[in-house]
């Protein structure tokens, strides 16, 4: 039913040694509607927000964030972490309405 | 030069009054004009947060309140000894106060985060990090919106 939403995402390395420091910047499409907004005939437009995000490199959870509704429309993120292990880095957002958006990069540690 | 820092210092001690001023209004809510108050009470369990180790960058005015770009990062060494746990950034002005809350772990081992949200309006936001020892550290900024972000 819904359009299937891609999302960006960018590594700033794709091969990293033990210990540095990979950047991940992310952006999604996706309306965040915050449940406060009426529509053109004074009925409330329902809530509809992406509420959670993680992130795991290799199966290991190395960042997450619960988004409130003052989160802005195409949610962006960026984070860091510390390269461990090679494996896929897999982000996955959490619509309000139990769909989920994935995306997957991967990550070479030498 | 004077005058300037003289401005700055109160400018300061106004940010840690209004913070502690939502804190200590958690059960008056006629003074909060969201649960700002409550939402700080519940996160630090009734801890005084250190106004340390958190750095929250915001423009200091934002000309669209839809899209404020924020970047928050917390000086931890981030092992397994020390490290930040949750990282709350609330907007005492918006409608729901709770911006979002990020996760961090010895497993990331970077404590910074960057995104971008809505204000509704001129306000304080606040970002409280929690750590693994149970000490809860804290940085404010006030910032100037011109248009609101929180739509009706």
């Amino acid at each position: 039913m819904a359009p299937v939403v891609k999302p960006r995402i960018r590594l700033d390395k794709k091969e990293a040694k033990i210990g540095d420091v990979v950047e991940v910047k992310a952006l999604v499409s996706h309306i965040m509607e915050t449940g406060l907004r009426k529509d053109a005939s004074g009925q409330t437009i329902p809530r509809k927000i992406l509420n959670k995000f993680t992130c795991t490199v290799n199966g290991k959870e190395v960042f997450a964030a619960d988004f409130k509704t003052a989160i802005s429309a195409n949610p962006y993120i960026q984070f860091k972490f510390k390269a461990r292990e090679s494996g896929p880095v897999i982000l996955t957002w959490y619509d309000d309405d139990g769909s989920t958006i994935v995306g997957e990069e991967s990550i070479k540690v030498t | 030069m004077g005058s300037i820092v003289d401005r700055r210092q109160a400018l300061g001690l106004g940010l840690s009054a209004v913070a502690s001023m939502a804190m200590n209004s958690a059960g008056s809510p006629a003074l909060a004009a969201n649960d700002a108050g409550e939402v700080i009470q519940k996160f630090t369990g009734g801890k005084t947060p250190a106004q340390t180790l958190v750095n929250l960058d915001l423009p200091e005015i934002a000309e669209n309140g839809a899209t404020v770009p924020m970047t928050v990062s917390v000086d931890s060494p981030m092992t397994e000894q020390s490290y930040v746990k949750e990282l709350l950034v609330l907007a005492d002005e918006n409608p729901n106060a709770e911006v979002a809350t990020f996760r961090f772990s010895p497993l990331g081992g970077v404590a910074e985060v960057n995104t971008r949200i809505r204000l509704g309006g001129t306000q304080h936001v606040i970002a409280l990090a929690k750590m693994n020892d149970g000490s809860v550290h804290m940085a404010s900024k006030a910032i100037k919106v011109t248009v609101g972000g929180c739509g009706g």
